[in-house]
């Protein structure tokens, strides 16, 4: 696989079995054994993903603040040092740029962390509209992140970190050592379930990665792979950005109203936006289960009475229903949960129907 | 690959399907290989019982969590049985896909197909080349 990245956990990947597929320009593991099996460990006890493909954007100086209220759409200035927000960057035509978490590190420092697809893009997209007197450095290479996640979490990392965890909220975030490695700690994630993002400098994430597999395995802990990430965070219904987003969907259209300064506006596309909204959305994203047999994959035809009305973006048997889910944009009109659409598989139009997502959330009965 | 089952008594294809000669009727499945490179199989879509398949285009469709795969017929002929249990069972070809897994059962139109398909030995060559790339 020439050309592609490497993660700084690439010899552990293959040690472990790991196959390497190529993902956004770097060669991840999809799976070490059975994604099914990997899925359920995430639900039932805890996985361990190597996120290190994502980016890592810093903003510093008197106008960084600034600069990053004007780039995302959730507010900045009222994020306290130590939390975590999750936002869009939004081009002038009010599509997105990328999904973001944002991170306050600082009075006048905070850092993104943005999609691997997207980190030139970003990285671009930023300095171009950054104030003067805000820095803008891409660290991405300087630091691996894995993604601990699933109900054992916190059981896991106590082991090895001396934060008080169960006091920390989610979207909290906080610097410790943890297997001896600077670790910033943040209790977020991409799959629905509980857990942590580890952000370690890359020479030392191999150290932290092999600990936790270690501390974790007693209580079910097991490398996971983007296959399963996949699987859980459709079930979760957290949008994939090329999938649910693009620079021409509006987040409004995407359902993240709620990430969205609306009334405040004064960021980027926040013009375009309501425009958008005033003019009637086009398009709305919705969440359906298949009723029929086969399986929703994107791109596939969403039909109603026959006629195409719409496509998947996202689609997948979901382990923990044991039913095939999937998202994807319809007219409004037809974005009411409960809607009969069908679903062009191949040549059939296998039934299905809209359902309010998340499809799956921790404590509600699955 | 050296876990990788291949039978001795069976015929293969290069595109990982297996073959069990049993009197005129052909028995087709997926090989241990592909099981192993689908993962967890999820979806089996098979054709009718007396529909036609013609040699080297698809007769079916096998569906892993993350992939949409098709299945080539070995030969061409009519469908004279399919395998229903794996509608609610595709599990069964990652389990044992030379045996429960089976998927149909071929009458061929022309024996001459079979001359085509490769035996163990070969398949097991053509395994090995792929898994070194």
């Amino acid at each position: 696989m020439s050309g592609l990245k490497r993660t700084p956990l690439h010899d552990a990947h293959r040690a472990l079995g790991g196959r390497m597929v190529p993902f956004a320009g770097f060669e991840m593991p999809v799976q070490y054994g059975s994604i099914l099996e990997e899925h359920a460990a995430v639900r039932e006890a805890a996985g361990l993903f190597d996120v290190s493909h994502m980016g890592e954007i810093f903003l510093s100086g008197p106008a960084a603040v600034a600069s990053v209220e004007r780039l995302v759409t959730c507010p900045v200035d009222s994020l306290k040092p130590g939390r975590v927000r999750y936002g869009l960057l939004c081009n002038e035509d009010g599509g997105v740029v990328d999904d973001v978490t944002v991170y306050r590190l600082a009075e006048d420092r905070l850092f993104l962390c943005v999609n691997a697809s997207n980190i030139e893009k970003d990285y671009r997209w930023i300095v171009r509209h950054a104030q003067p007197g805000a820095r803008v450095e891409d660290r991405s290479d300087h630091y691996g992140l894995l993604a601990l996640q699933g109900p054992a979490s916190a059981a896991i990392l106590a082991q090895l970190c001396p934060l008080p965890l169960d006091s920390m909220k989610r979207f909290r975030f906080e610097e410790a050592a943890v297997a001896g490695a600077t670790t910033l700690v943040s209790r977020t994630g991409y799959t629905g379930s509980d857990g942590f993002e580890l952000y370690v400098g890359s020479g030392e994430v191999g150290g932290v990665f092999q600990a936790l597999l270690d501390a974790g395995k007693p209580l079910g802990l097991r490398p996971c792979g983007l296959g399963a990430r996949d699987t859980l965070r459709l079930e979760a219904a957290l949008p994939l950005y090329g999938h649910e987003l693009d620079d021409t969907t509006s987040p409004l259209e995407a359902g993240l109203a709620r990430f969205v300064k609306r009334e405040r506006g004064g960021f980027l596309g926040a013009e375009a936006i309501e425009r958008r909204a005033s003019a009637g959305a086009e398009r709305q994203l919705i969440g359906f289960v298949v009723e029929g047999r086969g399986v929703a994959r994107a791109a596939y035809p969403i039909l109603h009475g026959g006629a195409k009305v719409g496509v998947v973006t996202s689609g997948a048997p979901s382990p923990t229903l044991g039913k095939s889910i999937g998202l994807g944009y319809v007219p409004p009109a037809l974005a009411a949960p409960g809607t009969r659409i069908e679903i062009g598989v191949r040549e059939r139009a296998v039934p299905a129907r809209v359902v309010e997502t998340p499809f799956w959330s921790p404590g509600r009965a699955s | 690959m050296a876990d990788t089952e291949i039978p001795n008594d069976l015929r293969y294809t290069r595109e990982d399907e297996w073959c069990r000669m049993e009197g005129t009727r052909i028995v087709i499945g997926v090989t241990d290989y592909a099981q192993q490179q689908l993962g967890d199989i999820v979806f089996v879509e098979l054709p009718a019982v007396g529909s036609s398949v013609e040699r080297g285009e698809p007769f079916g469709v096998i569906e892993s969590v993350k992939a949409v795969s098709d299945l080539y017929a070995p030969v061409s002929g009519e469908v004279v049985e399919v395998n229903g249990d794996l509608a609610d069972h595709p599990e069964h070809v990652n389990e044992d896909c030379y045996t429960d897994g089976w998927m149909i059962t071929i009458e061929p139109s022309d024996a001459s197909d079979l001359d085509s398909l490769l035996d163990a030995a070969s398949y097991r060559r053509h395994v090995e080349e792929r898994s070194t790339e």
